[in-house]
């Protein structure tokens, strides 16, 4: 079936089977391999992505539901060779080791504080719930985010 | 160096980030060369069965379906290979895809070749497997009771092996303690879980004889010989390339049946083949940790001196072993002692056969559940003395003086000071206000508890002597014509950060920017030959040989300059991009020119060939042993069960740091993968040997809101096992925080006369231990 996309700001047209999940179509037809799959049961958020400004697992969302809408990955969050703030503080505070739920945890964090501009650290915690890192512990990505917020806010 | 370091010991910014958080780093499934072809397995449903049948036909001709594979097709493949034996361990041969048996659930037992990864998945149900189901083994100590199910037919028992360690006289020691403290503790199978799951992708060239094999790993060296050596091929045909790698807490420290079958399968059809890992088969066919049962006895005198300690120990080895499966135990054995002077010890392990995938290498790797039933042990002991735990500790370490501190393991500890990190903690934490706090709890009904653990690990592995073989990394250092430098690895970091690091070790020693070092690691057909990442040794061992590769090349650089200055070599010095005579500082010259005249070569030193680039393996004289103590404040609600963690601090000493903010990474993350094992994580299975929780919605890890903010303090003690002085910090986490999170539920539990619950300490296991005492 054929499906009309918008992805980072770019209409795109695919012709791909019913049950194509949305990511899949953006691995393996639009080739951006940023957002990742690690659970395919949506626990995990690895394949984070936002769905006309929602963040929505990717690995749950059939491609054909994404018809007509706009989705950004997170290929297409920085403003040319500007980081997005969210990237520049994960950057700053190391709030990523091996780097595989970073896309998926930077995408949520970023609808996260576009619905609480200001958040404390236990509702970037309650916030992120839904995105598994096994590397960092949390701490220094609750900072991040906690830093990108307050630069968002200036 | 002469100068002060500039870099060595600054909290940089990882230069490895910018492609991970703007999504253009490459893991395997990231690469689709044209032509790809995926691959599917067809996986037994049970704990063990025999099959009777296997019919393709359905699968094979299938839309989109290129091949099939069965035992029959791959059986010259060799076996998936195991290493780090004991004596007389009986050593099961595990094929590639299952002949006449499977044994446990996850199996593989045909292979599908198809053009797409759906069409693949579909082929594989398809596969028509008759199996006759049979008793599976899944507990331990059933296993080896009389009449108990086999896992293999062929052997006497499920017994695996038998290993023991001791030192001194346990029963002596035990005829001379006031008081003997006893206990059975379970350490559970964890899964390791590394985010990104297994997989791998392998290209065949016919036409040039050579395969690439793309395979998220930490031992890229490892993978190729054993894996060339699988599938008969020379194994300098083959180029193992392990790029952008999603963790791995030694799950990927493996060689798995996947990655030769997909080497094999490329070879046979001479196109890409891909495999990736669901999260399914990522929990069933993915070693899994720890997986102990044991009972200890500890003699203690009045004073709280202990006099003898002893595990026997059930280990559960799975149906087959992986690489190290057997070797993980025996680590457990050396740690024994931990940090305590302990004069008779005596560890007796016999290794389990369970219709079980294979127990190996985890965060930790033997040392956790050593430090575990130690620490759980002395509180346990303290309790029966009437000691505080503090004092219990203090009263067994030695002195700061003592070391080099031989063990009664047969270890020699390199440095330490146990006093100090555990004195830094009690003041971060503020202890006796800690207690106050509880004490004023309790009078309201709260239940807080105070847990410590104070251990030491075993690092930087290691001697290859004591590992059996290959405890040395490689280092290659090239300074290029234009006076960048470029590092070349045989450690194999897979999030740790060492493009950062090892940049900054080489920046120090050539007086240069750490921006203008770029760091290559993971592929064989670039770097000397390496032992990769694992067992805290990256930057430990893999780091100083950059330092002597680093430290050649700067001699060699010397020795131009000495000519261009007519100058002494021992008297040239490098500082800020310059290299300049230290007695002359007008004699000086670009860092970058001094560069060219090596490759230029119109002029040579004497004794001396063109170019820059120098390899050192480096061979450490000792494994390292980093120690600290870790504090933890936890809240139990009584009537839920209920854990909340209010506070967590911990003191690691892990000698010299390179970069603090990868140090500190490092720790955060081993302590929440320790505080899971603690609180929430374990493998179930169900009768028929099928796990019970194999996905994210059943199997309970860490998030964000169950964590607390980790309060970092540090002693520093140096090694002098390496150049750097450094520990090793990969797994410290890890093995600090299980016990101690464990002692403060059960410390916060005592009013009830709970002295231990076996972990993970869910709310439903306190909440009946409470409902225990209370009936």
């Amino acid at each position: 079936m054929e499906i009309n996309i918008s992805i980072n700001g770019e209409s795109r047209t695919f012709d791909v089977e019913p049950r194509t999940l949305l990511v899949h179509l953006l691995r393996d037809n639009a080739g951006l391999t940023g957002t990742h799959v690690a659970c395919e049961t949506s626990i995990c958020g690895a394949c984070t992505v936002l769905l006309d400004d929602k963040a929505v697992k990717s690995c749950t969302v059939l491609a054909a539901q994404a018809q007509g809408c706009e989705v950004t990955t997170i290929e297409g969050l920085a403003n040319g060779d500007q980081l997005h703030p969210l990237q520049e503080q994960f950057w700053e505070k190391h709030g990523l080791q091996c780097g595989f739920c970073t896309p998926g945890m930077i995408l949520t964090a970023n609808q996260l504080i576009a619905s609480n501009a200001d958040p404390t650290d236990e509702e970037i915690r309650h916030g992120i719930e839904g995105n598994i890192c096994r590397c960092t512990g949390y701490q220094n990505i609750v900072d991040a985010i906690s830093a990108a917020a307050a630069q968002m806010r200036d | 160096m002469a100068q002060a370091p500039k870099f060595i010991g600054a909290p940089i910014k990882r230069r490895d980030d910018p492609r991970l958080i703007q999504g253009l780093a490459h893991y395997v499934d990231d690469f689709n060369p044209p032509g790809t072809l995926h691959m599917a397995l067809a996986r037994s449903p049970y704990g063990k069965a025999n099959i009777r049948s296997v019919d393709v036909s359905k699968a094979a001709v299938a839309e989109g379906v290129v091949a099939v594979y069965t035992y029959e097709e791959t059986k010259g493949i060799g076996p998936v290979p195991v290493g780090g034996l004991v004596p007389d361990a009986k050593v099961p041969v595990q094929p590639i895809l299952a002949d006449k048996q499977v044994l446990f659930a996850g199996e593989p037992v045909v292979a599908v070749i198809a053009e797409t990864r759906y069409g693949a998945s579909d082929a594989a149900a398809l596969v028509e497997i008759d199996y006759e189901p049979l008793d599976a083994v899944v507990d331990l100590e059933a296993a080896l009771e009389p009449g108990s199910p086999k896992v293999h037919d062929d052997y006497e028992s499920n017994e695996a092996f038998v290993w023991g360690i001791a030192g001194g006289d346990v029963e002596a020691g035990l005829k001379e303690a006031d008081v003997i403290v006893k206990e059975k503790m379970t350490n559970a199978r964890v899964a390791p879980l590394a985010l990104e799951p297994r997989g791998v992708l392998a290209h065949y060239l016919p036409g040039e004889d050579k395969m690439t094999l793309w395979t998220s790993t930490q031992v890229p060296h490892k993978v190729r010989t054993l894996v060339a050596g699988q599938i008969g091929m020379p194994e300098n045909r083959m180029r193992v390339i392990a790029p952008e790698v999603g963790g791995g807490f030694g799950s990927k420290l493996n060689i798995y049946r996947e990655e030769a079958l997909a080497a094999f399968v490329t070879r046979e059809l001479g196109v890409p083949i891909k495999w990736v890992e669901s999260r399914s088969e990522n929990f069933l066919t993915t070693i899994h940790g720890r997986g102990q049962v044991g009972e200890i006895e500890m003699g203690l005198k009045n004073d709280g001196t202990i006099t003898a300690f002893r595990y026997n120990v059930l280990a559960d080895c799975g149906a087959y072993y992986q690489l190290l499966t057997v070797a993980i135990f025996t680590l457990t054995g050396l740690m024994l002692p931990g940090p305590y002077k302990i004069a008779n010890i005596e560890m007796n392990a016999t290794g389990v056969f369970t219709n079980k995938v294979a127990t190996d290498a985890y965060r930790g790797a033997g040392r956790p559940e050593a430090t575990y039933i130690l620490e759980r042990m002395m509180d346990i002991a303290a309790v029966e003395l009437g000691m505080d735990p503090v004092e219990i500790r203090r009263k067994n370490f030695p002195d700061k003086s003592e070391f080099p501190f031989s063990t009664s393991a047969g270890l020699s500890y390199d440095s330490g000071d146990y006093h100090l990190a555990l004195d830094r903690a009690l003041e971060a934490a503020d202890y006796p206000a800690m207690r106050a706090e509880q004490e004023e709890a309790r009078k309201d009904g709260r239940y807080l508890g105070i847990g410590f653990s104070t251990y030491v690990e075993i690092c930087g592995m290691g001697p290859s002597a004591a590992l059996g073989g290959q405890g040395w990394e490689s280092a290659r250092v090239r300074v290029e014509p234009t006076g960048k430098a470029t590092v070349f690895s045989g450690a194999s970091p897979h999030g740790q950060g060492q493009q950062t690091s090892f940049a900054q070790i080489v920046a120090d020693g050539l007086g240069i920017d750490a921006n203008d070092v770029t760091v290559v690691h993971g592929d064989t057909d670039v770097v000397p030959y390496g032992v990769g990442t694992f067992g805290s040794r990256g930057t430990v061992v893999g780091g100083s040989a950059v330092v002597y590769a680093r430290d050649k090349v700067r001699a060699k650089m010397a020795k131009f300059a000495a000519m261009e200055f007519e100058a002494d070599a021992n008297d040239i010095e490098f500082e800020d991009g310059r290299v300049f005579v230290r007695s002359a500082p007008e004699k000086s010259a670009g860092f970058a020119d001094v560069a060219m005249m090596a490759y230029s070569a119109i002029a040579l030193p004497e004794d001396t060939e063109p170019g820059l680039e120098e390899t050192h393996f480096f061979e450490p004289s000792n494994f390292t042993f980093p120690f600290g103590t870790h504090i933890v404040l936890t809240e139990v609600d009584p009537e839920t069960g209920d854990v909340e963690i209010l506070r967590y601090v911990a003191v690691d000493d892990v000698g010299n740091m390179i970069n603090p903010l990868l140090v500190h990474g490092q720790i955060h993350g081993g302590i929440a993968q320790g505080t899971g094992q603690a609180l929430e994580e374990e493998m179930l299975y169900g009768e028929g040997g099928q796990p019970l929780n194999a996905s994210f919605m059943h199997y309970a890890l860490p998030k964000a809101n169950r964590l607390p903010r980790f309060e970092l303090l540090h002693t520093t003690t140096p090694t002098d096992v390496n150049p750097l002085g450094a520990k090793g910090v990969g797994e410290a986490g890890t093995i600090g925080s299980t016990p101690a999170v464990v002692n403060a539920v059960i410390d916060a539990l005592s009013p009830f006369g709970i002295t231990h619950i076996d972990m993970p300490l869910r709310p439903e296991r306190v909440w009946r231990a409470i409902a225990e005492k209370r009936a």
